[in-house]
């Protein structure tokens, strides 16, 4: 086979086709029982019976091929230029069985394309619960096409399904419905004019709102020009041609489904009445959220002290037991510390996507969104902006593009912007080895954890910061965009195990491998920087430490340390730490913490790891992390380094401060403009420094 | 009994009639939101407002002031 079959998978939102891509191709992206969780097209390979190979695309869910937000314009960009290298041999429909009616509204319209169409009728699990019958044969007949009925939970139907797309050659591209019928003198018109073009495709790109970026522009253009109706009337001839296909449809439909609509009222509406309801819905949402926290402070932390101390015995048995050198330094000094500062975040991430990823599939994510939008509204934002802002709680790159569901420019817009001010798994290492030193670990009120509430606060410090800067970004931003919001409540479903363990996994895996590589370079070029200097100081440091314990400076047992803590400070990395200590000290923090704030710009977790490879440098005792912040001095005033007032001042200065490239980057390309992320860097660092200043003096 | 959208009552059904904007948005009508069909108001939130409809067996929350122009009959009993 020279060519490989392209089959695009094309459905109305949260119908399966993500399910169906996952069967079909073995690999296993993102579901979720949310609509708008694809929003990118995602490519996989699919063998086929008798040696045929097909390329599988999944692309994000949409209502028609009237394009009104970001995701839905991926698939009619794709279906409108036939020179795209992934423009489909067939289009296979995903449709599920419980929506039939509004699901093959986009079907008519892909078929009126003379693309070879199959339609899926997905979670035919479902239908016996439901009292659906169907009449597959007589649909096939009324629709013009093959049907595959399949079930992607039950893995059944899909060989059918490959058989089908094997044969596409057999489908017929006869339209359903003629969209001419609905101006026959018009589509003349511009059938005279564009002799050569499929006269679907003229009124597609004729009606679209969205620009098209990747179309053969020449010709398109005067496509575009063409306009011998006005706006408002061709707007009328849109909806004009939807209720014409509705037409159809409901006569089609009405001679081969039925569905008994008393056994399809059950568990949603019990479940909606309490999940819905307007006392209770919200009490419930904030017992959620409580028990999230609980969990990630709670019971994560017996694994948590588990791995910490694998790392240091680690660290310790490499010394020993590897010829002493300065690869063994590296390692047991510079990458294992580093990286010991990021696994010990496994168990605290997993159960966030853990959490998150339950109530992704659950179906409960559209219920939150509709108890929220009143609220979000005064602040700008949408109801659809929890999504992002919730999942932005795991981090901020996903959240950022799940905001591509948003139809609202402005309030898309602000919730990009503020998303970053939720605190992100990445943050929670820091916030959390700093709350471990600094706050009591002590009950309040007999059931909750001093240090799990002022994580809590953490939490509400940055959603409320997000919201209160919507607020502000809201009056700012003169942007004029229509405001229409619509949401679809999907059917609650039992999370499937498959999927949300696969989630985790992935999630927490990318985590981790992303930092790692981070870390794990950072770490090398800190400990290069650390175990060397410049010039005689640091050559000297052991015969002056010597010198200065033989005049009494300080006993013989703490030689050692001192060395080495003069070594440190001629190193290189000494000498830039005393560079930034000046910027550092009004908030109360040393120059290694100023060293670990700058590195971590790159990306906040590496917070950790950068100090654990400055403290570890030089020491050889086994140590935990957080026993060698603990031990650290004050240089100047003595006492603990980590206390209350830095500990704060760190806490609120990592709540604020924009550190983290990836998310800038994914900024700038949601927004197509460096305006934005350079914004959002330097307001949102700046405010951090003063609120971090602010604290540090009012509590020392 | 003609009533805008809005008025409706939790639980209570009615049919779509017309819609009182000049531009419709057109995916209301994608959705299913159509003249003809019938809506169920599910819920509500606080001030009414998202409403949380049952157009056809089409599950979907729309905001009141969408609501406020759309027409529906009520069904006399
Ligand atoms: N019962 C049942 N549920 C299914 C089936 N297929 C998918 N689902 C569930 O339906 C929900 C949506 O599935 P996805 O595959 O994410 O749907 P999608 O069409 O890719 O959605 P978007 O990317 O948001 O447009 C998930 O909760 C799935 O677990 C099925 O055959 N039976
Ligand atoms: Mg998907």
């Amino acid at each position: 086979m020279s060519k490989q079959l392209n089959v695009a998978l094309i459905g109305n939102p949260n119908t399966g086709k993500t399910s169906v891509f996952n069967q079909l191709t073995g690999l296993k992206q993102q579901v979720g029982n949310y609509p708008g969780i694809t929003v990118e097209k995602k490519e996989g390979i699919c063998k086929l019976p008798r040696g045929v190979k097909a390329h599988i695309l999944d692309l994000p869910g949409t209502y028609s091929l009237n394009a009104s937000s970001l995701d839905e314009n991926v698939v009619i960009e794709l279906l409108l230029n036939k020179n795209d290298k992934d423009y489909p041999d067939v289009a296979v429909v995903v449709s599920d069985v419980e929506n039939l009616k509004r699901n093959l509204l986009l079907f008519t319209q892909i078929k009126d394309l003379k693309i070879p169409t199959i339609l899926v009728i997905n979670m035919a699990d479902r239908m016996k619960r439901k009292a659906i019958t169907l009449d597959i044969e007589k649909l096939e007949d009324r629709l013009q096409t093959k049907i595959a009925l399949v079930s992607s939970r039950k893995n059944t139907g899909f060989e059918n399904l490959k058989e089908l797309i094997t044969n596409y050659k057999e489908l017929s591209i006869e339209p359903c419905v003629n969209a001419s019928v609905i101006a026959p003198e018009y589509f003349d018109r511009l059938r005279k004019a564009f002799p050569k073009q499929d006269l679907y495709k003229l009124w597609l790109v004729i009606t679209q709102d969205v620009n098209f970026g990747k179309l053969d522009r020449n010709e398109m253009q005067s496509i575009t020009t063409f306009q011998t109706e006005s706006k408002s009337n061709l707007k009328r001839l849109q909806q004009k041609e939807t209720i014409v296909r509705y037409q159809f449809i409901n006569g089609v439909l009405k001679e081969t489904l039925s569905i008994d609509h008393l056994a399809a009222k059950d568990l949603r509406s019990r479940l909606d009445r309490v999940l819905t309801h307007k006392f209770w819905g919200y009490i419930i949402f904030f017992a959620i959220l409580m028990l999230i926290f609980q969990a990630i402070y709670d019971w994560s932390s017996y694994p948590m002290d588990l791995i910490d101390e694998t790392f240091a015995a680690m660290g310790e048995w490499v010394r020993n037991t590897m010829p002493p050198g300065a690869f063994t330094n590296l390692i047991a000094e510079g990458i294992l510390p580093g990286l010991g500062g990021i696994v010990i975040f496994i168990p605290q991430i997993a159960f966030l996507f853990l959490f998150i990823s339950i109530l992704e599939e659950s179906g409960y994510m559209s219920r939150v969104v509709f108890l929220m939008d009143r609220i979000m509204r005064r602040f700008g934002l949408s109801g659809k902006s929890v999504v992002p802002l919730v999942s932005g709680t795991a981090c901020a790159i996903p959240a950022i593009m799940a905001t591509r569901n948003i139809e609202n420019w402005k309030e898309r817009l602000i919730t990009i912007l503020v998303t970053p001010f939720t605190t992100c798994s990445a943050r929670l290492p820091v916030y959390l080895i700093i709350i471990a030193l600094v706050i009591p670990d002590r009950d309040v009120l007999y059931i909750f954890n001093l240090q799990s509430l002022v994580l809590m606060g953490l939490y509400l410090i940055g959603f409320g910061t997000a919201i209160l800067s919507a607020w502000l970004l809201d009056r700012i931003l003169k942007i004029k965009s229509r405001t229409f919001f619509v949401i679809e409540m999907p059917n609650y479903k039992l999370p499937l195990f498959k999927n949300v363990a696969y989630n985790v996994i992935e999630k927490t895996k990318s985590f981790i491998v992303g930092a790692g590589k981070i870390i794990l370079a950072i770490s090398i070029v800190l400990w290069v920087l650390a175990s060397n200097g410049p010039g005689d100081a640091f050559n000297n440091a052991e015969v002056n430490a010597v010198e200065r314990m033989q005049a009494g400076d300080f006993p013989e047992s703490e030689l050692d340390k001192q060395i080495a803590s003069e070594k440190l400070e001629y190193s290189y990395i000494g000498y830039m730490g005393k560079a930034i200590e000046p910027v550092v000290r009004p908030l109360g923090y040393d120059w290694k913490i100023g060293i670990a704030i700058v590195s971590s710009f790159a990306a906040r977790e590496v917070f950790v790891g950068t100090l654990a490879t400055i403290y570890s440098v030089g020491s050889d005792e086994e140590e935990t992390i957080k026993n060698r912040m603990a031990g650290e001095v004050n240089p100047i005033l003595g006492g603990p380094l980590f206390n209350l007032a830095s500990g704060i001042s760190l806490l609120l200065f990592y709540a604020f401060a924009m550190q983290c490239m990836s998310t800038l980057a994914i900024v700038k390309r949601e927004t197509n403009t460096w305006k934005w992320p350079l914004l959002q860097l330097v307001i949102m660092s700046g405010f951090a420094y003063v609120v971090a200043l602010i604290a540090y003096q009012l509590i020392i | 009994m003609i009533i805008s959208l809005d008025l409706l009552k939790r639980g209570e059904k009615a049919i779509i009639k017309e819609f009182t904007l000049d531009m419709v948005p057109l995916k209301l009508l994608e959705m299913g939101c159509l003249p003809g069909n019938e809506v169920e108001l599910v819920q509500i939130a606080p001030f009414k407002d998202p409403m949380y409809l049952n157009i056809n067996g089409s599950h979907l929350a729309i905001r009141k002031e969408t609501a406020s122009h759309i027409l529906v009959e009520k069904h006399s009993q």
